[in-house]
């Protein structure tokens, strides 16, 4: 293939399916699982354009998403665990007060 | 039709099999394993186009420890059923908008980048995309960033043993 456009469909529709699983879902941790879809997906496009442009800033770019969502994934797990700890439940829809 | 458009089209389809299983999946650990699947598929993704050390972070990292990560946190906690998933009453709107919206933003993603920036073609010549020439860009041009990154990791650490500690 000497164009990129498959690519970058494939991750427009992926990232489209994240959104709808973060919008629908209510519990914590598929929420979380579908911002991983997300920024998967966003990947996918970095290293696509890379390839486009033969630049390697794009796998670059793709490096740093990954460490920031390891980061974000410790942190937020570690938020799910503390808010199941309090509430018994991972529904955010139960979370509605400030004081635990 | 040629031989990477087949194995494209292969992995597209069991790629977006795999994130729809984990848009409808009841349980989450099943959910987990989709994403799994959905993320190993990008992985060969990254082979194809020319980048195999990202393909292979993405299976030790994402796959690995992420998503392992994922799984301990579901099994410890037992919240694998996921059916108390029911909407509050004055949400039940939420699940079509959300689908239409979604569409909504398909459509203009897709008309976007492909009229903007897919039809242009693929540089001629492929660049070499090892851990040596990856090594080398980050700690020449991404020098800072690195460093960040690095803070940043450490505060996640951080953050993640301060919100579990016990009280």
């Amino acid at each position: 293939m000497n164009t990129i456009s498959p690519y970058i469909l494939l991750s427009a529709v992926l990232f489209t399916m994240g959104v709808i699983g973060f919008l629908t879902r209510r519990n914590a941790i598929m929420i979380f699982m579908s911002v991983e879809l997300m920024l998967n997906s966003a990947n996918l496009a970095f290293v696509a354009f890379a390839h486009q442009w033969g630049q390697l800033d794009g796998q670059m770019f793709v490096f740093f998403v990954m460490a920031v969502a390891a980061a974000e994934v410790a942190v937020g797990l570690a938020l799910i665990v503390t808010v199941f700890r309090t509430k018994q439940s991972a529904n955010v829809d139960e979370l509605n007060q400030l004081k635990g | 039709m040629s031989g990477e458009l087949i194995v494209f089209i292969v992995l597209a389809i069991i790629s977006v099999a795999a994130a729809t299983g984990l848009l409808t999946s009841r349980n989450a650990v099943y959910a987990a394993l989709f994403l799994i699947i959905n993320f190993a598929t990008v992985a060969v993704m990254y082979l194809m186009l020319n980048a195999p050390f990202l393909a292979i972070i993405q299976i030790s990292v994402y796959a690995g420890a992420i998503m392992v990560l994922f799984l301990f946190v579901i099994m410890l906690l037992g919240a694998e059923r996921l059916n108390g998933e029911v909407l509050s009453k004055d949400l039940k709107w939420q699940r079509p908008l959300a689908g239409g919206l979604g569409v909504l933003l398909l459509i203009q993603a897709a008309y976007v980048f492909v009229s903007r920036f897919g039809a242009s073609p693929v540089a001629p010549d492929l660049i070499k995309s090892g851990p040596m020439e990856i090594g080398m860009k980050l700690f020449n041009s991404y020098l800072l960033p690195f460093e960040v990154t690095s803070v940043l990791l450490l505060v996640a650490i951080i953050g993640a043993v301060v919100l579990t500690r016990e009280k």
